[in-house]
């Protein structure tokens, strides 16, 4: 238990560490580093939870693609460092201000939060314990079975987006040398070759 | 304190859902920053899922959860690329000189 | 055919209005010019008809209003007392027509000159020939209005059209009280048609009416605000500041419009609603007295006036007066006489003086004419013979209808008539007089005018000759001719019922038969008032400026008109326009603009640039908006649904 509470207390700090650190850094790269090290801490958080799968999704799509693609465009784009401007100072106070009513709002309903004593037994897909099914196993009873229907869904979004992020990013650039396979095959004889007649000892 | 239940997790959510806004309009480097601020609330939403659904014994939360990354994924993705496309043609990309919008 | 006297006049107005310009001036002047002689020409047939044939007549035209008890229709009326108006102005318009040929013959604009004077004939043949209170008014307002565009025809003059509007203007304050009389006759009868009225008047002679939250005796508030609207039209004493201004038109217009014509309106009105007038005891003798007062009073002012037209113009004020008194003591067809004759002498007396003014090349002040009889003869006894019938010189047609008009006022034996006698008199000695001087200075003694206009003294055309002809015919003997009609035995046969009189009042019979030196006075005085200015401006040149110095106060007085008009513009003028600047600037300007449209617009604005500002084009700034939108909205679930 003291384990637990330690790591958990360790993870948390540690994870909104980092989030503060990601949007006050002052270097871009330094801002995706940190985010790195929050979702790496949030999957701890989710280990604990006892929701490995997610856990290991998290590092894998979240940092290993996500978080990378951030580091490629960061260093990709020409961006300059900058110094903690007046303006920021500016909306210091209103933004505190209004982020912490919100803050204690919603710690005021998750503090208050009476869970019905019957909300056990409704659950729609019910874990099954653990000495049946490891969490993976479970999530991919449901995920094919009864909600196949959002994961297609899920995948076709992918797709749509991949598409979207070529379409907007492809542009063909003049000067680059490209072969155009289909000319190459349908070049003939006589556009390629010519028969000169040359004279011993002249050269071509 | 000692006992971690439910509310905790929830807390720690909440402050990082506080400070992804925060990071919203408190940030006057780059739009990147907007984005990885986004990525930040997500965060803090999956947790809340997750917790709730280990709470409750349900398995949907995790599933939903596991929809909301691909999404994150896919519109991460996305942004990134308008950010680049709009550094192509505009050559910066400092929040302060995005604002063609000005009425 | 009688309609279509009262309609030539309009179409030839029309023609020459709307079709000048390809008429051209001497076509609309033929076109105008004929129809009103034709005009003129039915009308002696009319008058011979209706009013020597006793034949009266009621034309009805079409209708115009339909609306609940309120009916009025377009209906001519054609009794005696219409057919010898109709005559009168037919005749004297016609020979104005003619005599506008000539005069205005320089002008650029004679079409619309021609067409205004055809519009006017046909205003005023309206309001004669009405059969209802609606339409006579109609024809009030139509002479009012063409009074106004003929006044100020030389629009580009501003003491003209500072004199149009004020013709304009005190008109209306005198029509306001007309509106006011036909709205209580409505009232009082339920209807405006005259034979309607006139059959019940005798029935409402005691009713009361209430007026101003007073219980006031009917008939008598309604013909006292009747006699407003005539005081207005005929330049009575208090409304009669417009006349001498309205000099400032041509004198074709001076001459028919007044002199003869329009301001006999008033007079014309009385006559015609006497059966009303007659239950109405009190707005009679009110009518005695305005009508003595302005007969006196116009008298002494045209004693000191300088401007040839200006004279004349006081002298028609007085004349009118005189019409006025006849008909306060019931004598109607006295008073109708002398507006007869008066037309004739009087708007001889204007062309005259418009063929003076020719000659001497536009000059019109008296000190600047004197010694050109040789010079214009023709002209010259024209204005003698003007001059003798206004006076009253037995033969002259003057001297029946105003000798007449003082024996009645007298004969009444009432307190207004002796008060009204009296007035006649001693304006009848200041008539003669005036008149004198004004043939004196002008035309007798050193000339006072330069050489340059001397030279240029010349005769008047035969077109302008003509008219005045006709009309010195007129002013010699129309009173002849007509008085056995007009007041004499064959009066009852003449006018039929047209006029109304108490029976039991004779005031004609009893005019008649006043003490000798009644009839004799008006003719003495008249020629002590002659033989008065032959002394004064002939052989005592001196004399009048010795006068005016010595009384140098009542000479001032006289000059400035009795101080009437400093008086109106103390009184009325500046009130209103300094209520009309306030209004306009403070009221107008800074209350209902400021609060309306400017403070409106002025508030969008302050409010849209405010709002403007929340688009600020950075997106983080729309982020913070959305934030705070959601802490709101969460904080008011946290408040209402049970948190």
């Amino acid at each position: 238990m003291i384990i637990q509470t330690l790591a958990f207390y360790a993870f948390a700090a540690v994870t909104v560490g980092a989030a503060v650190m990601v949007i006050s850094a002052r270097n871009p790269v330094h801002s995706v580093l940190f985010l790195i090290l929050a979702f790496f801490n949030a999957a701890g958080l989710f280990v604990l939870m006892g929701a490995e799968f997610i856990a290991m999704i998290l590092v894998i799509v979240y940092v290993g693609a996500v978080a990378v693609l951030f580091l490629f465009v960061v260093m990709m784009l020409d961006i300059n460092f900058v110094e903690l401007r007046q303006g920021f100072l500016q909306y210091l106070p209103i933004g505190a201000l209004v982020g912490l009513v919100l803050l204690a709002e919603l710690v005021l309903i998750f503090g208050s939060w009476i869970v019905s004593a019957d909300a056990g037994g409704q659950a729609a897909s019910p874990i099954p314990a653990l000495t049946e099914t490891t969490n993976t196993h479970a999530l991919g009873q449901v995920l094919y079975t009864d909600y196949v229907f959002l994961f297609q869904g899920a995948g076709l979004i992918l797709l749509v987006a991949m598409i979207g992020a070529i379409v907007l990013t492809l542009r063909s650039r003049d000067g680059v040398k490209r072969q155009r396979i289909g000319a190459q095959i349908a070049r003939t004889r006589e556009e390629s070759v010519e028969i000169k007649q040359v004279e011993p000892g002249s050269g071509v | 304190m000692m006992e971690i239940g439910l509310s905790h997790y929830l807390t720690v959510a909440a402050i990082l859902f506080t400070l992804g806004i925060f990071g919203i309009f408190l940030n006057r480097k780059n739009v990147i920053i907007i984005l990885m601020s986004i990525e930040l609330i997500l965060l803090a939403v999956n947790i809340n899922l997750v917790a709730f659904s280990v709470h409750l014994g349900d398995l949907v939360g995790q599933v939903f959860a596991l929809l909301v990354l691909a999404i994150a994924a896919a519109e991460a993705a996305i942004g990134l690329a308008v950010i680049v496309v709009y550094f192509r043609n505009r050559g910066s990309i400092a929040v302060e000189d995005i604002n063609l919008m000005k009425g | 055919m009688y309609a279509l006297a009262i309609f030539l006049p309009l179409i030839g107005a029309v023609l020459a209005g709307f079709f000048g310009h390809w008429l051209k001036p001497r076509g609309a002047q033929i076109v105008t010019c004929g129809c009103m002689l034709l005009s003129a020409v039915i009308a002696c047939v009319i008058l011979a008809e209706v009013a020597l044939g006793h034949a009266p007549r009621t034309i009805e035209l079409f209708s115009w209003i339909n609306s609940g008890a309120f009916e009025v229709n377009w209906t001519l009326r054609f009794d005696t007392l219409t057919a010898v108006m109709v005559f009168v102005v037919t005749v004297v318009s016609s020979m104005v027509h003619v005599y506008s040929v000539g005069y205005m013959s320089h002008d650029p604009h004679i079409q619309r000159f021609m067409a205004y004077l055809g519009f006017f004939t046909f205003f005023m043949l309206m309001l004669v020939s009405a059969d209802n209170l609606l339409q006579m008014f109609f024809g009030w307002e139509g002479v009012g209005l063409c009074s106004y565009l003929l006044i100020g025809f030389w629009y580009e003059k501003p003491e003209a059209n500072a004199a149009a509007i004020k013709a304009f203007v005190v008109n209306r304050v005198g029509d306001f009280g007309f509106a006011l009389g036909i709205m209580g006759v409505f009232l009082m009868f339920n209807s405006i048609s005259f034979e309607t009225i006139f059959a019940a008047a005798p029935g409402k002679a005691d009713a009361t009416i209430q007026f101003l939250g007073y219980e006031a005796h009917a008939m008598t508030t309604l013909c006292v605000l009747l006699f407003i609207g005539a005081m207005g039209k005929s330049a009575q004493l208090g409304l009669h500041t417009w006349l001498p201004d309205a000099m400032e038109g041509p004198t074709p217009v001076s001459a028919l419009i007044h002199a003869a014509t329009m301001v006999t309106a008033g007079v014309f009105m009385v006559a015609r609603l006497s059966p009303l007038f007659e239950h109405a005891p009190g707005a009679l003798m009110m009518v005695t007295i305005v009508g003595a007062t302005t007969a006196l009073f116009a008298a002494t002012v045209a004693l000191c006036q300088t401007d040839i037209k200006r004279v004349i113009a006081y002298s028609t004020c007085s004349q009118l007066g005189y019409m006025f008194f006849a008909c306060g003591v019931s004598a109607y067809s006295a008073g109708i006489f002398h507006l007869t004759t008066h037309a004739f002498f009087k708007a001889l007396l204007f062309l005259g003086a418009g063929s003076v003014i020719h000659a001497m090349s536009s000059e019109q002040d008296m000190r600047k004419m004197g010694g050109i009889w040789k010079m214009i003869p023709l002209t010259y006894t024209l204005m003698w013979i003007g001059s003798l019938a206004l006076a009253g010189v037995p033969f002259f047609s003057g001297f029946y209808s105003k000798d007449i008009i003082i024996e009645a006022a007298f004969g009444a034996h009432s307190g207004v008539g002796i008060y009204a006698f009296w007035m006649g008199i001693i304006a009848a000695i200041l008539t003669a007089f005036y008149s004198w001087r004004l043939i004196i200075m002008t035309f007798h003694g050193e000339s006072r005018a330069d050489e340059k206009t001397l030279a240029h003294v010349h005769e008047s055309p035969k077109v302008m000759i003509i008219p005045l002809l006709v009309l010195a015919a007129g002013a010699i003997f129309a009173g002849w001719l007509g008085y056995e009609y007009f007041v004499g035995h064959d009066m009852k046969a003449f006018w039929g019922d047209s006029l109304y009189v108490l029976p039991g009042k004779h005031p004609i019979e009893a005019a008649h038969h006043v003490p000798g030196w009644v009839k004799l006075l008006p003719i003495v005085v008249a020629i002590v008032g002659i033989l008065a200015a032959y002394y004064a401006y002939m052989m005592n040149k001196d004399l009048p400026g010795k006068i005016a110095a010595r009384f140098q106060g009542t000479y001032k007085f006289l000059l400035n008109k009795w101080y009437f008009d400093e008086l109106y513009d103390f009184l009325f003028v500046r009130p209103a326009h300094r209520l009309g600047r306030n209004l306009w600037k403070d009221g107008d300007g800074a209350v209902i603009d400021g609060l309306g449209p400017d403070g409106v617009a002025s508030v969008a604005r302050y409010l849209a640039e405010r709002v403007a500002r929340l688009q600020s084009g950075f997106v983080y700034h729309y982020a913070f908006a959305m934030l705070i939108g959601v802490a709101g909205i969460v904080t008011w679930y946290l408040f209402t649904s049970a948190g």
